[in-house]
């Protein structure tokens, strides 16, 4: 019997393996069991703490795909991020509660949104330009390193400026203000949040499909010298991947401050790795797979907690990392690597 | 079929068809995604034999290359070395993992149907305890595969295609394309990293630096300085690699991949980037380790004149598939082979 | 002894005779070397604490104690140099070991178990229990590409801390273990006041002990197979050698040397507590690793005691971790965040301008005389050359 695998008709398997509906039905038995097992409430909570995730495991994930370095900086510029956003609610805005006005509401979060993302954007470049690129073509461990440097050094500076303990964050959207949907009272804020991220999710995947800077994204990606033959500009397709991964990353800095209400310097170590995880769980250099391990990621840390194992959460966090780098490192969409290192 | 692959692995049984066989592939085939990068090529190399690899670029030469090393693993077909299966397709494999959790899972299950779970945190740390034991017991063990581990994963159709240093330790040794070599370590120091198989002082033995350890590495010494000699790189011993002239790392890889005494070398385009003068004498080089030192030599090459002028035997390839296998004429006239690759006119 | 041949055949002609024939001297005989190092240093230091203006900062049993907690991070970046400097394995979260090896004696030899194990077994029961851990995270995670092998052992760093933070009933959480039992030889207890010597000989003894095992390995065919993997993975592995299970013992190793700093530290402070053994710690070793010339064995023990001894004469205080163990002074954390801010600066500084470190090996020295122009990027690095 000798069919040529290349010749049969696609059988069943095949088709499934390619669509890839695999990783989305893992994804919604997942989230299925999840609801069954804490409930509705927390639910919602586990959404919206998965869009943190995935805002900032996309920062990771696009770095990673094109220059191959895990950016430790890039949780920090989460940090920072919600930083800055505290700094311009309160500042120049001068918000200390709730919203009430709509209209109000909305041009307040707009500014928030754009400065936040606008200076966390030129932060990540300015980082890659000084920190990373001088060390494009050195060894493996030189810009790792480097990116731990400048990750304490993220740190420390907002330490030094804000001190240590946590500080408090205007929450202009009213955390008390619901909705009910279905016969469900869901929090306006988880709302705001979940559509917030899908749809900023969506813009990037817009972008990268469809435009030109996209494109060259996505080649660089894939083979950086073949694009630089067809004329990629590779230093500056790389800084836009820093731009709109950290502009990302600031996004969900704002919604971080705007949800739970504080924030601490340590907040980007802790989120970093978390959020790296998702990356990895989802396929490292995968958007799509960023975003799909944010939420994971986000449903394993609220069931372990609301089953009241808060401090073995970061370990069930970390036994995942470890579960899926030993069994399958290219995560659930990634590709099937066959080769040895 | 309970064959192993790795080079703790019995005989095939049933002779080759010549005894004099060092090499046999068959059917080998490596596919990546929807892309066949090689198909069903067949090749014999015979002992004290030099087979030369052409083809243009992308006809699949490195991957096959790469698979006989060890470093990819084939999506069909064998490869047998000195009579034993060294490397096939690989099976199941993801299976032992599984084995190396059961184990746990099995404590961790037991546990929660004693209740141990729900009891105070003593109990809860006693019971992950034991399963972090027999968790790292299990690990211990695939990572210093006894024989009986092996033969345990063979029972249930797990075969483990050899890895590159399992390839090592059959005979075979190489040389890359893009040469590397240990940058920031001395000649002798790289050719000593060829002999890591061939020293035999374990770590007790360099903690106490005993006796057998000096020996062993005055020998080595001896033996790494002898090998530079013998590719011409006799009194650099001490410069970094990094340093050398071109042509000189190219010797010095090859040495390296002659200080484990290998019976079978891969040179991956040994010529590549020198001038007539350079390739002339590594052709004779590589002649000189067939005679003197008894060396089979699998070879990828662009250099006509390399391959016409020392192969015995020269496989073509294009597109992944196997177009022409057979002796320099032969090959030669080979019409396929003259439209694919060589042109009219080639001498 | 050594495999590598001494340098007098000639390499570099710049050399005078006598310092190539010093050098050749050492690479030869390097225990002898190292001893000979130790001892000089042994009494040199007491005796330069005695002088002005070091003796107007402190007395020298201050002083001494202050080198004797040095002596701790000099171990423990001796250790982290085997599997960052030697390997090329990106280990964020050393202290996990350390805090191992603490806890270890801590159980061994305190009122909160009960037990009274001795010390000088208990060092090598310490290193041994280290080194199980560096296997257990290191088995499933060593196949892994050198970016994912640095943020496994960053969670683990975290992981461990945490765990011992929250089993109470093991480990009494926040409060830590106290009460535990200083070493003693015979009848003679040591002091944990006041007279500083019996620690800080014991201290020089780990290390020049530590020294040595390092400085064969680094000569063997182990030593020479860690350098090959860190050079080209790939090519160390198509010449033979077994990648898992050599980079398994720098992991191993690497963890045991922790471990061994960790009992001491546990036996010198008599309590321990999980906040000794943060991402601060794994990160200030490896500044001192980086800064101090990775794979440089004498470069990074010395580049260590200096980075130490900067860090707490700054802060003025040199029983840093005695005031861990109080209650935190709030001007301490101040202190405390400036240096870190420095490290990073420093760690990035370094590795866009001196990637060899601030004490450039002999090898290294070389590359740089031969090569004086030529570009970082295309001398590669010895922090593993990828080649293009």
């Amino acid at each position: 019997m000798t069919t040529n695998a290349l010749s049969a008709r696609p059988t069943f398997v095949a088709t499934f393996q390619r669509l890839r509906l695999g990783p989305y039905l893992f994804m919604v038995g997942f989230a299925l069991v999840v609801y069954l097992i804490i409930g509705p409430e927390q639910f919602v909570n586990a959404l919206t703490i998965g869009s943190i995730y995935a805002l900032v495991a996309i920062g990771y994930t696009m770095v990673y795909g094109i220059i191959e370095l895990i950016n430790f900086a890039h949780g920090d510029v989460f940090m920072v991020g919600a930083f800055c956003s505290m700094y311009v609610l309160t500042t120049p805005l001068g918000q200390t509660g709730p919203v009430t006005d709509p209209p109000a509401l909305a041009v307040i979060l707009f500014i928030d949104f754009a400065v936040t993302m606008l200076v966390m954007g030129t932060l990540g470049t300015a980082i890659e330009r000084f920190a990373y690129r001088p060390l494009r073509n050195a060894p493996r461990l030189a810009p790792l390193i480097t990116a731990i440097g400048v990750s304490f050094i993220l740190q420390n500076i907002i330490q030094i400026i804000y001190g240590p303990s946590p500080i408090n964050t205007p929450q202009i959207i009213d955390p008390a203000a619901r909705v009910v949907v279905g016969g469900l009272s869901i929090g306006v804020i988880n709302i705001f949040i979940f559509v917030t991220a899908v749809t900023l999710m969506i813009g990037l995947q817009m972008f990268v499909s469809r435009t030109r800077l996209g494109r060259a994204m996505r080649s660089t990606a894939q083979d950086r010298e073949a694009a630089q033959l067809m004329g990629v500009d590779i230093n500056r397709t790389i800084a836009a991947t820093f731009f709109i991964g950290s502009a990302l990353a600031g996004a969900a800095g704002v919604v971080q401050g705007l949800y739970f209400g504080n924030i601490q310097f340590t907040l980007g170590f802790q989120a970093g790795l978390k959020a790296f995880t998702a990356a990895v769980l989802g396929g490292i250099g995968n958007i799509t797979g960023a975003a799909l391990g944010g939420f994971l990621i986000g449903f394993v840390e609220v069931t372990a907690a609301a089953q009241g194992y808060f401090v073995w959460a970061q370990a069930a966090v970390f036994a995942v990392l470890i579960i899926t780098l030993v069994f399958r490192p290219s995560g659930l969409l990634g590709q099937q690597l066959g080769e040895r290192t | 079929m309970t064959q192993t692959a790795d080079s703790g692995g019995r005989p095939t049984g049933g002779a080759a068809a010549e005894p004099s066989t060092l090499l046999e592939a068959r059917g080998l085939t490596r596919r990546f995604g929807g892309l066949v990068a090689c198909r069903d090529v067949d090749l014999r190399i015979p002992s004290g034999g030099i087979v030369s690899i052409i083809g243009p670029n992308g006809a699949g030469k490195t991957t096959f290359f790469n698979v006989v090393a060890g470093i990819i693993d084939p999506s069909g077909g064998t490869v047998e070395f000195r009579g034993r299966t060294l490397i096939s397709r690989p099976r199941r494999t993801w299976l032992e993992p599984v084995f190396w959790v059961l184990p746990a899972a099995i404590v961790l299950l037991v546990e929660y149907l004693l209740g141990t779970f729900s009891g105070d945190e003593e109990s809860i740390s006693l019971g992950a305890i034991a399963v972090i034991a027999v968790l790292a017991a299990t690990l211990l063990t695939a990572i210093i595969r006894p024989r009986w581990y092996s033969r345990f994963i063979d029972r249930f159709g797990v075969l483990r295609s050899a890895r590159p240093n399992d390839v090592v330790a059959a005979g075979i040794g190489r040389t890359f394309q893009n040469i590397r070599l240990f940058q920031n370590m001395t000649a002798l120091e790289n050719v000593l990293v060829g002999m890591h198989l061939k020293l035999r002082s374990n770590l007790g033995d360099h903690l106490i630096s005993s006796r057998r350890q000096r020996a062993d590495e005055e020998a080595a010494t001896r033996r790494a300085s002898e090998l530079l000699a013998l590719v011409g790189l006799q009194g650099i011993e001490n410069e970094l690699a990094k340093n050398l002239p071109y042509g000189d790392q190219r010797r010095l890889e090859l040495a390296r991949a002659l200080a484990n005494d290998p019976v079978l070398l891969l040179l991956d385009e040994p010529t590549a980037g020198m001038n007539p003068n350079e390739t002339a004498e590594m052709t004779a080089l590589i002649g000189r380790l067939r005679s003197d030192l008894g060396v089979s030599v699998l070879l990828i090459e662009h250099d006509m004149r390399v391959v016409m002028g020392i192969s015995d035997r020269i496989l073509v390839l294009d597109h992944g598939e196997q177009i022409a296998e057979g002796s320099p004429d032969e090959v030669r006239r080979d019409q396929r082979v003259i439209e694919a690759y060589l042109g009219t006119g080639a001498s | 002894m050594s495999a590598i041949a001494g340098s007098t055949a000639g390499s570099t002609g710049t050399d005078p005779g006598l310092r190539a024939r010093l050098r050749d001297f050492s690479n030869r005989h390097r225990s002898i070397t190292v001893i000979v190092g130790m001892a000089i240093t042994a009494i040199a230091l007491p005796l330069i604490v005695l002088l002005p203006p070091f003796s107007s900062f402190s007395g020298q049993n201050i002083w001494l104690d202050g080198f004797t907690i040095a002596g701790i991070y000099v171990l423990l970046a001796l250790g982290l140099n085997i599997v960052v400097g030697l390997s090329g394995l990106l280990d964020l979260g050393y202290a996990a070991f350390f805090a191992i090896g603490a806890y270890t004696y801590a159980f061994a030899a305190s009122p909160f178990t009960g037990n009274e194990f001795p010390f000088w077994p208990m060092l090598l029961v310490g290193a041994l229990m280290a080194a199980t851990f560096g296997i257990l995270l290191g088995a499933p995670t060593l196949r892994l590409r050198g970016d994912y092998l640095a943020i496994v052992t960053l969670g683990f760093g975290e992981i461990v801390p945490i765990a011992i933070l929250n089993s109470s009933k093991y480990t009494d959480g926040p409060n830590g273990i106290g009460g535990i039992t200083p070493p003693s030889i015979g009848d003679f207890l040591f002091p944990t006041t006041g007279n500083p010597w019996p620690f800080y000989l014991t201290m020089l003894a780990l290390i020049t002990l530590s020294m040595i095992l390092i400085y064969r390995l680094q000569d063997s065919r182990l030593g020479r197979a860690w350098m090959a993997i860190r050079e080209d993975e790939l090519a160390a592995a198509a010449n033979g050698v077994n990648t898992v299970t050599t980079k398994l013992l720098a992991f191993a190793l690497g963890a045991s040397t922790a471990g061994l700093a960790g009992v001491f530290l546990a036996s010198k402070l008599q309590t321990v507590t999980p906040n000794l053994f943060r991402f601060d710690v794994s990160f200030t070793v490896l500044a001192m690793v980086v800064l101090g010339g990775m794979g440089n064995i004498w470069g990074v023990a010395v580049g260590a005691f200096i980075i130490f001894m900067i860090q707490s004469v700054f802060l003025k205080q040199l029983n840093l971790f005695f005031d861990n163990v109080n209650v935190p002074i709030l001007s301490d954390i101040d202190f405390l965040q400036y240096q870190f801010l420095l490290y990073g600066v420093a760690l990035v500084a370094m590795m866009l301008l001196r990637p060899e470190g601030l004490f450039p090996s002999r090898r290294r020295r070389r590359e740089l005389h031969t090569e004086e122009d030529a570009a970082f990027g295309e001398l590669g690095d010895p922090m593993g050359a990828a080649p293009k």
